[in-house]
């Protein structure tokens, strides 16, 4: 984590190193830096803030162009290396018009190693024809098998990095009500970024409390310490719940939230913009399928 | 809750004559059996603002909460007594109303803000009042104008300092166009900026306010007159430079004035004609 000097800027907040006042101090703490890497501003979630095309898409309409494209690269068949690599430059190309830095894409992939790991276990699990790899004999068709895998999953996770890139999380919960997801469920991802930094705020001065009183924190002995924080957080939130509750009727709540005001209903153009991607795609896995040879 | 009228057309049931506020024998206990109140009794005129003192665990909040039909009988717990307001008894089929008349500013605005921008926020109780498109828009403009927040429109609740986000909160029940204003200690955790920032805010609106507070200074900036609740009684009632400078009864229910604070020196609020 890079430490600025001089007036903060709203641009720097990208990546980890966010601005959220209670969240970016708990990032420096000594020892714990690790469990926070990449919270940052939780209300802003993992936007990269540019003027882009892509950024000025409504919500729904990425939302909906990356289902698909994610939908046309599982689809396609084991072993279509051509194809994958098409995809790549595809993505790669609105990686690029989306003015998101490459090396925050990298970075942001690594949330991608367990898949990585069960990736890599297939070779040498899976039956069939064995191949020597480096003097190591392993199954031929698991290790196709494996590696297309990690081939489809990169491909969405980069797809996912890009629309959370591209996109304020208020944004995407209009999009997902624009896309009539339940309205029960927009609330609920609603309440859960709003509230997201306030109990981290909580937790961090619960830890802070708790470390100024000499607790050190990190061993086993701790652990009674660190179960009774939690469930103190628990009950906070809880109660924290009841008072939001409170607040919702005293200003009409009748059992369900009015439509957001900062969504937007999308062009035809955005449409046929955004479908470009999946499209493209598209035609690559029939191109692959249909004319070139295995 | 189908009573509430929609839309916010301004209120036929409000009349000169009767007090933005009337609470009468007002009793409640708790499902646990703890009496908290035991027979409140208080008026606040149209217009007036007043300061509803008390030490801790006096029931203010408590009290706060029945203003508007969440705790009571008409939620369905045990209690007795009767609220008006601008005239209009508090039933189960008038709550929608009173709701929207009652405008209660909790202590925390996380608490109130719970959506994910401020204008989201402030739209919340006027379009469960049924207000849509461009008549919304205007509502939600408006009352943030009236804060001095509508330029911080678009912004999530989280990025705003804490004084902006009470700012904020009371505009969420601004929108509503309430005929009382209820303030929980409007002015704690603010730096003395933020707080008389507020109090110019408070000051510049046309609308009655019962004010819970610890800040006595405040009080008597703000509020001509004041009420001591103690005991889940109102035990005193009166012009709050006189209630501040009567010492005996500030001592009797643990109150007190900061450091070298003298009620006597400073102007009062300015009394409204009853």
């Amino acid at each position: 984590m890079t430490l600025v000097v001089g007036p903060p800027s709203h641009a720097g907040a990208q990546g980890g190193a966010g601005e959220g006042s209670g969240t970016l101090a708990s990032g420096h703490l000594p020892g714990h830096a690790h469990g926070h890497v990449g919270l940052g501003a939780p209300e802003e979630g993992l936007l990269v803030i540019r003027d882009t095309v892509v950024h000025r898409l409504p919500a729904q309409v990425k939302l909906v162009a990356v289902v698909a494209f994610v939908l046309v690269v599982v689809a396609t068949p084991t072993g279509r290396w051509g194809a994958f690599a098409v995809y790549a430059l595809l993505l790669a190309g609105v990686v690029a018009v989306a003015h998101v830095p490459a090396r925050l894409v990298l970075r942001r992939m690594l949330i991608e190693v367990p898949f990585v790991v069960f990736a890599a276990v297939l070779p040498f699990v899976a039956s069939g024809p064995r191949v020597e790899v480096l003097g190591v004999s392993v199954s031929a068709t698991g290790l196709v098998a494996g590696a297309t895998m990690l081939l489809k999953a990169t491909l969405g996770v980069v797809a996912a990095i890009v629309l959370a890139a591209t996109t304020a999380p208020r944004e995407m919960l209009a999009g997902l009500e624009r896309l009539r997801l339940p309205a029960l469920l927009v609330a609920m991802l609603s309440f859960m970024i709003r509230y997201l930094a306030v109990v981290t705020g909580d937790l961090h001065r619960m830890r802070v409390a708790r470390e100024s009183r000499g607790d050190t924190g990190g061993r086993v002995g701790q652990a009674a310490a660190v179960a009774g924080t939690a469930g103190s957080l628990f009950v906070r939130s809880y109660e924290r719940g009841e008072r939001v509750h409170q607040a919702m009727l005293a200003r009409g709540y009748a059992g369900h939230l009015p439509a957001l005001v900062s969504g937007r209903a999308a062009r035809a153009r955005e449409w046929a913009l955004a479908a470009s991607l999946p499209v493209a795609t598209l035609v690559t896995l029939v191109l692959f399928v249909s004319v070139v040879p295995r | 809750m189908s009573g509430a009228p929609a839309g916010g057309a301004s209120p036929s049931g409000a009349s000169a004559s009767s007090p933005a506020l009337a609470v009468d024998g007002l009793a409640f206990a708790y499902p646990d059996g703890r009496q908290v109140l035991y027979g409140v009794d208080l008026e606040v005129a149209q217009g007036e603002r007043v300061a509803l003192l008390g030490p801790n665990g006096a029931g203010k909040t408590t009290l706060l909460l029945h203003l508007n039909g969440i705790l009571g009988a008409v939620s369905g717990g045990t209690g007795a007594g009767s609220i008006q307001v601008s005239g209009l008894p508090l039933r189960k089929d008038t709550v929608g109303e009173i709701r929207r008349r009652v405008g209660i500013v909790f202590q925390d605005p996380d608490d109130q803000l719970f959506m994910p921008t401020v204008a989201d926020d402030v739209a919340f109780g006027p379009a469960n009042l049924g207000l849509r498109g461009s008549e919304l828009a205007d509502r939600v403009h408006h009352a943030l104008s009236q804060v001095g927040m509508a330029d911080q429109a678009d912004r999530p609740p989280h990025h705003l300092s804490f004084g902006q986000r009470r700012r904020v909160a009371v505009a969420t029940v601004l929108a509503m166009e309430p005929e009382i204003l209820v303030l929980d200690e409007p002015s704690s955790n603010l730096d003395p900026a933020s707080r008389r920032e507020l109090a110019d805010i408070l000051q510049s609106l046309d609308v009655a306010v019962l004010m819970v507070t610890h800040d006595l200074p405040y009080a008597l900036q703000l509020c001509s007159r004041s009420l001591l609740l103690d005991g889940g009684r109102i035990v005193a009632s009166g012009a709050t430079r006189d209630l501040l400078a009567d010492d005996a009864l500030m001592r009797a229910h643990r109150l007190e004035l900061p450091y070298g604070f003298d009620p006597l020196s400073v102007p009062a609020a300015p009394a409204v004609e009853r």
